[in-house]
């Protein structure tokens, strides 16, 4: 049996916790709507590209630059793994590890070659016990300000063509935190290199006339297809973001909920001791005076 | 609207301009070009410069913008930038304080950094804006 003053420390901590999850909570609501807000400002340039990109694949075809058609094998994988530079947020960095864990596995097992590229301190920390062997490289977000993270996307694209070029991965999947919606952030592998073209982007009617290129076809997609992939790691990066925002969210609400039942069962369980102390010393008294 | 052009410009960041035009002039890598509402199927990449969109024979608005791809189709033309900024927003000094952070940043790297190129890119497309801003 806790003496009441432990009881009442502990409602204490239990106090000064709720407080720190709800301030926690209403810092990453905050950061969600700005995180959103750029999430949804980018969408326009990434769709447009990709509308692009698919048309322009669309009339290329087989001889295309090597970013689109692959360098004829896939031995070896480069897995990019985007996680949050911060814990805290529940399952959000847990989810994206555990889909990474199973893709090395699966093609482990088909024989290929794996490498690990992480972004964000998060994943690598979960990743280091099974697979530190695999990394080949990191990149920090701990100096990505308010958002801007088009110099980080930036050095990640130039990394993976630079890479791609020097014969060091075949095939470069990036899995990332798909933002859905505030309750959903769904783990998702998407292919970055060799580069698809989107499914389901709209196909530009043209009405019977040809395209003109400036300066050419190839020189058209030579240019695009890197700008293409920085814009599919830079709109990752942006979902991610919001996606750990909401994430932190709403497991500092359930944090938060949880210190206000503990609250009340702490106070119940103190009221009952102290209810208990002044009926024992009552008794003494009374048997006290009985016995005169 | 069938006798107006459908013009959008976005960069990376955001959406700066969607809407009916009558023309637009952009600096295409090979020549400037000036786009009209039917334009054939027409794409090209982009060189650093000013972004001119009419109404009539009147300059509405000035682009500057950094590289990136013009894409014309039936349904109207889009520029996809690299960065892109109004010039009505601009101003001389902010960019002249940018110019200097950023020639600052160049002297901390070592030459073989890719980021040095990036910047250096940077800087000439922002004294290009600078330039473009005092004509």
């Amino acid at each position: 049996m806790p003496s009441l003053k432990d009881l009442k420390n502990r409602i204490g901590s239990v106090k000064s916790t709720q407080k720190i999850t709800k301030a926690m909570q209403l810092v990453a609501a905050a950061k969600l709507k700005r995180a959103q807000d750029a999430a949804t400002a980018a969408r326009p340039y990434a769709e447009r590209l990709a509308a692009v990109l698919a048309n322009l694949a669309a009339t290329t075809g087989q001889g295309g630059p090597k970013l689109l058609t692959g360098n004829g094998t896939d031995q070896t994988h480069l897995l990019v793994v985007m996680t949050a530079e911060r814990g805290l947020a529940g399952g959000f960095n847990a989810y994206v590890a555990k889909l990474a864990r199973l893709k090395i596995q699966a093609l482990q097992a088909e024989g290929k070659t794996v490498k690990v590229l992480t972004i964000g301190k998060k994943g690598r920390e979960v990743l280091a016990r099974e697979h530190s062997a695999l990394f080949t490289g990191h990149i920090s977000l701990s100096d990505v300000k308010s958002n801007n993270f088009t110099d980080a996307a930036l050095s990640v694209g130039q990394m993976l063509t630079a890479g791609f070029e020097n014969g060091e991965f075949d095939v470069a999947t990036l899995i990332y935190s798909q933002f859905k919606n505030v309750l959903s952030q769904v783990p998702t592998a998407q292919q970055l290199i060799p580069a698809t073209a989107p499914e389901g982007a709209p196909v530009i009617d043209l009405g019977g006339a040809q395209y003109i290129y400036e300066p050419s076809e190839e020189a058209l997609l030579e240019a695009l297809l890197p700008r293409y992939i920085n814009t599919q790691i830079l709109s990752a990066m942006l979902e991610s973001s919001a996606g750990e925002q909401a994430s932190r969210m709403t497991a500092m609400d359930n944090a938060t909920r949880n210190a206000k039942d503990l609250i009340k069962a702490l106070n119940l369980k103190y009221n009952r001791a102290r209810q208990a102390q002044i009926t024992k010393e009552l008794i003494e008294i009374i048997s006290g005076a009985e016995a005169l | 609207m069938a006798d107006k052009l459908h013009f959008s410009l976005v960069s990376p960041a955001r959406e700066l301009f969607s809407g009916a035009v009558d023309h637009v002039i952009a600096p295409g890598t090979e020549g400037e070009f000036g786009v009209l509402v039917n334009h054939a199927p027409f794409m090209t990449t982009l060189k650093n410069g000013v972004v001119r969109v009419l109404e009539g024979d009147v300059v509405r608005h000035r682009f500057y913008v950094r590289g990136g791809f013009a894409d014309v189709t039936p349904a109207g033309l889009t520029i996809l930038a690299e960065e892109a900024r109004n010039l009505s927003d601009a101003s001389a000094q902010e960019i002249d304080i940018e110019i200097e952070a950023a020639k600052l940043k160049v002297l901390e790297l070592d030459a073989g950094d890719t980021k040095r190129v990036v910047i250096e890119h940077q800087i000439s497309y922002l004294e290009g804006l600078r330039g473009a801003l005092a004509s």
